[in-house]
C-alpha cells in the first residue's frame, strides 16, 4: 500500500487524476467521440482556467474573495464580441492576415478593458473592506449586481451572435475525428498563458514576492516590501485574464447572453475550490478536471451535466477540505 | 407584525427618538398587515403585496438568522425556500388540493431541506466563511438546473400550476347568516380568501417572533458571540462547528416553512417564483437595507424593497421619459435597471451603514 502511494506521488500525484478520469471513460465513449470530448474538455478547462486563475491568486494574495470577478468575463466577452462585429469586414475576409488582425484586437481590447476595470474595482470598490469577509462578500456581489445591470443596460437583454474569424471557422479532420480550430486555439493560448504565469511566478523577482506573500504576507511587509502595490498589479492582471477568457469564451459560444457571467461564476468557483485556493497549478488542475467532467458526462448523460460538477467537487471536498493543490499547506 | 410590545425596553430606561420611530414603523406595518384584507378591500393586488411581504419578512429574518447573527453567509437560501415550495406543489399536484396533501409535501420539502443543511453544514461550515459562500452557492445553482430539468417532476422552466384545499377558495364561505349568505365584515365577505391571508399572516407572525425568541435565548448569545471572534468563542468551550450547523438548519427549516406559504398563496410553483437566483439577491438586498442583525430590520427591509420595486420603477419611467434626447442615460433610468440604482444603493449601505436603517436608527453600531 505505501509503496503503491510513493508510485503514485512519484508519477505525478494528484496530477493524475484528470488523466485517471480520461482514461476511465475511454471505455464508455466510442473512440471517435472520445477524441472530440476530450479536445473539448481540454479547450473548456483552459478557458476556465483563464477565468479563474485571477480569483484564486487574488484571494491568496490578499486574502480577498471577489464574487465580482465574473462582471470582468462578462465584460470581456461583451467588449470583444462588439469589437469582431465592428470589424466585420476583416472578420468574414478571406485574409489571413485581417483575421488574425481582428480577432488579436478583440483579444486585446478585452483584455485592456480587463485590467483598466480591475485597477477601477480594486480601489473603488475591494480596497474599503480589506479583512473583513462578510462585507467584502457583499459589497463585491453588490457590484457583480451593477455590473450585469450596466450589461444589460448598453447591450440589452437579447442573446448576440459573435462572428467568428474564418480561419477559425470549421475542422481539422484526422483519420474520422474532427477537431474543431477554435478548441485548438483555445487550448493553445491558455496554454501559453500557463507558461507564462509559471515562468513569472517561478523564475521572475516579482513572482518570488508574490508567492511570498501568499504564504505570509505580514512577514512580506515586515521585510520592507510593499505588498499593496503589488495586490494592485495581481489584481489588475486577474482581472485581464478573465476578461481575456471572457473573449474566448465569447468566440466559442458563438451565442452570449448577459447571464454567461453567473454561469461562469459558478464553474470558476467549482474549480478554484477543487484545486485550492491562492495556486495557479491548482486552478490549471482545477480546471482541466471541470472541463473534461462536463464534456464526458454531457455525453453520457446529458441532464446531469452541471450536477457532476458538484457531485466532483463534493467528493474532493470530503477528501481534500482545502482543495487538491492549495498555495499554503494549513 | 406587531411585535413592538415584545421587542420594547423595560420602562425604566430611556429609550432613543430613534429606536421609538423604528418601533412606530413597524407598529404601523403589522397593523396594516394584520388588517389587510379589510384596509385593502377589492384590490386585489394590494392584498397580494401584503402576503407576499409576509411571506418575504419570514425568509428574511430567518437570512439574518445566518448573517445578521452568525456571521455566515450563504447563497443557498432560496434552495431551502424554493424545496418548501416544490415539496407542497407536487403533493398538491400529485394528490389532489387537501389539508393532508399539504402537509405531507410540505412536510417532505422540510425534511429535505433539513438533511441538506446537515450535509452542506457538516462538509463546509468547517473552513473559511468565503469558501461556505462559494459552496452554497453552487448548490444553489444546482438545484437551480434541476429543478428546470427534471420537469416530469416539477414542471421544468413553466413550473405547477394546482389547486390548493377549498377551504381557502372564494367560493368558500366562513360564517353564514340566517339566509345562508355569506356574513359580511366592514363590506368584506368572509371566504375562504380572507381564510388564506389569515393562514399565511399568522403562520409568518408565528415564525417571527419564534425567531425573535431564538435570538434573544442563550443559543443567539452564542450565536454573536461567534460572530464576534470565533477563536475567543471556541476557546470558552463553544463547539463552533456544531452552533453554526444548528442555526444553519434551523434557518434551512424556517425559510422551506416560508416556501410552503409561498406555494398556498400563489397556486403556482416554478423556478422564477420560488427558485431564481434573482429572490437571493432581492433577499441579500432586503437584509442589508433593514439591518443585519437586527431581526425588525428584515420588516423593514422587506417592506421598503417591496415598496419600491412598484414606485421606484414609476419614478424611473418618468425620469427616463424626461432625458429622452439624451445617449445613454435614458437606458440606465429604464425602469427594468432598477436594480442597477438598488445595487448601487447597497454597496454605499454596506460602507458607510452597515447596520442598515433599524440598526442605525436604533443606535446600535455595525458589527464587522
Amino acid at each position: 500500500m505505501q509503496n503503491l502511494k510513493g508510485i503514485v506521488e512519484r508519477a505525478g500525484g494528484v496530477y493524475l487524476l484528470p488523466v485517471a478520469i480520461a482514461a476511465v471513460t475511454f471505455f464508455l465513449i466510442p473512440p471517435s467521440t472520445w477524441t472530440t470530448l476530450t479536445i473539448a474538455g481540454l479547450a473548456m478547462g483552459m478557458m476556465i482556467f483563464l477565468m479563474a486563475s485571477g480569483l484564486s491568486l487574488v484571494f491568496g494574495l490578499m486574502d480577498v474573495l471577489n464574487f465580482g470577478h465574473s462582471a470582468f468575463v462578462s465584460f470581456g466577452a461583451f467588449i470583444a464580441a462588439s469589437v469582431l462585429a465592428a470589424l466585420a469586414s476583416w472578420v468574414s475576409g478571406g485574409s489571413v492576415a485581417l483575421n488574425i488582425a481582428a480577432l488579436l484586437l478583440a483579444i486585446a481590447a478585452a483584455t485592456v478593458f480587463g485590467a483598466a476595470a480591475g485597477w477601477f474595482f480594486e480601489r473603488v470598490v475591494v480596497k474599503p473592506v480589506y479583512k473583513d469577509h462578510l462585507r467584502q462578500i457583499l459589497v463585491t456581489m453588490g457590484a457583480l449586481i451593477v455590473a450585469e445591470q450596466l450589461i444589460l443596460a448598453i447591450w440589452g437583454g437579447a442573446p448576440i451572435a459573435v462572428p467568428r474569424p474564418t480561419i477559425l471557422e470549421g475542422s481539422i479532420v484526422i483519420g474520422n475525428v474532427a477537431i474543431e480550430t477554435y478548441r485548438v486555439f483555445a487550448f493553445l493560448l491558455g496554454l501559453a498563458v500557463y507558461v507564462a504565469l509559471y515562468l513569472v511566478l517561478n523564475r521572475t523577482r516579482i513572482g518570488l514576492l508574490i508567492r511570498a506573500g501568499v504564504e505570509n504576507r505580514e512577514m512580506v511587509e515586515a521585510l520592507g516590501f510593499r505588498i499593496d502595490r503589488l495586490f494592485i498589479g495581481v489584481f489588475m492582471a486577474g482581472s485581464a485574464l478573465a476578461a481575456m477568457g471572457g473573449a474566448m469564451w465569447a468566440g466559442y459560444q458563438a451565442l452570449i447572453t448577459p447571464a454567461l457571467g453567473a454561469e461562469m461564476l459558478i464553474l470558476v468557483f467549482i474549480v478554484v475550490i477543487i484545486g485550492g485556493l491562492g495556486s495557479i497549478e491548482g486552478s490549471l488542475l482545477g480546471a482541466v478536471m471541470v472541463g473534461l467532467t462536463a464534456n464526458y458526462v454531457a455525453f453520457l448523460m446529458p441532464k446531469m451535466a452541471l450536477a457532476s460538477n458538484m457531485v466532483l467537487m463534493m467528493v474532493i471536498l470530503l477528501w481534500r477540505p482545502y482543495g487538491l493543490k492549495p498555495a499554503v499547506q494549513k | 407584525m406587531s411585535v413592538a410590545s415584545a421587542l420594547s425596553a423595560p420602562p425604566s430606561r430611556r429609550v432613543p427618538a430613534g429606536r421609538l420611530a423604528v418601533y412606530a414603523l413597524v407598529a404601523v406595518i403589522g397593523v396594516v398587515l394584520a388588517l389587510a384584507p379589510f384596509l385593502l378591500h377589492g384590490n386585489v393586488r394590494g392584498i397580494d403585496v401584503a402576503a407576499r411581504i409576509c411571506i418575504f419578512i419570514v425568509l428574511v429574518a430567518s437570512y439574518d438568522l445566518l448573517i445578521g447573527y452568525t456571521g455566515i453567509v450563504s447563497f443557498a437560501h432560496t434552495m431551502f425556500f424554493g424545496l418548501g415550495a416544490y415539496g407542497t406543489a407536487i403533493a398538491l399536484k400529485a394528490m389532489g388540493p387537501s389539508f393532508g396533501a399539504l402537509a405531507l409535501g410540505g412536510a417532505a420539502g422540510v425534511a429535505l431541506a433539513l438533511v441538506l443543511a446537515v450535509l452542506i453544514g457538516l462538509l463546509s461550515l468547517r473552513v473559511k466563511a468565503i469558501f461556505f459562500a462559494m459552496v452554497t452557492l453552487a448548490a444553489a445553482s444546482v438545484m437551480l438546473v434541476l429543478a428546470s430539468q427534471l420537469s416530469d417532476i416539477t414542471g421544468g422552466e413553466d413550473g405547477l400550476i394546482y389547486d390548493i384545499p377549498r377551504f381557502f377558495s372564494p367560493a368558500n364561505r366562513l360564517f353564514t347568516d340566517a339566509d345562508g349568505k355569506v356574513v359580511r365584515l366592514f363590506d368584506v365577505p368572509l371566504n375562504g380568501r380572507v381564510a388564506l391571508y389569515y393562514f399565511v399572516f399568522l403562520s409568518a407572525l408565528v415564525l417571527f417572533l419564534l425567531m425573535v425568541r431564538i435570538v434573544r435565548s442563550p443559543l443567539g448569545t452564542v450565536l454573536e458571540a461567534i460572530r464576534e471572534n470565533e477563536t475567543r468563542a471556541e476557546a470558552i468551550g463553544y463547539r463552533v462547528v456544531a452552533y453554526r450547523t444548528a442555526i444553519f438548519c434551523l434557518a434551512a427549516v424556517i425559510a422551506a416553512l416560508a416556501g410552503i406559504l409561498r406555494a398556498v398563496w400563489l397556486k403556482y410553483t416554478g423556478p422564477e417564483a420560488a427558485l431564481s437566483f434573482a429572490i437571493m439577491i432581492d433577499i441579500l438586498l432586503m437584509v442589508v437595507i433593514g439591518g443585519m442583525g437586527t431581526m425588525i430590520g428584515a420588516i423593514i427591509g422587506v417592506v421598503i424593497m417591496s415598496l419600491a420595486q412598484f414606485y421606484l420603477k414609476d419614478l424611473m419611467q418618468a425620469a427616463a421619459d424626461a432625458t429622452n434626447g439624451l445617449p445613454l442615460v435614458p437606458d440606465l433610468l429604464n425602469p427594468d435597471r432598477w436594480l442597477l440604482w438598488l445595487g448601487l444603493l447597497f454597496i454605499l449601505l454596506v460602507y458607510f451603514f452597515p447596520a442598515g436603517i433599524a440598526g442605525t436608527l436604533m443606535g446600535k453600531g455595525g458589527h464587522k
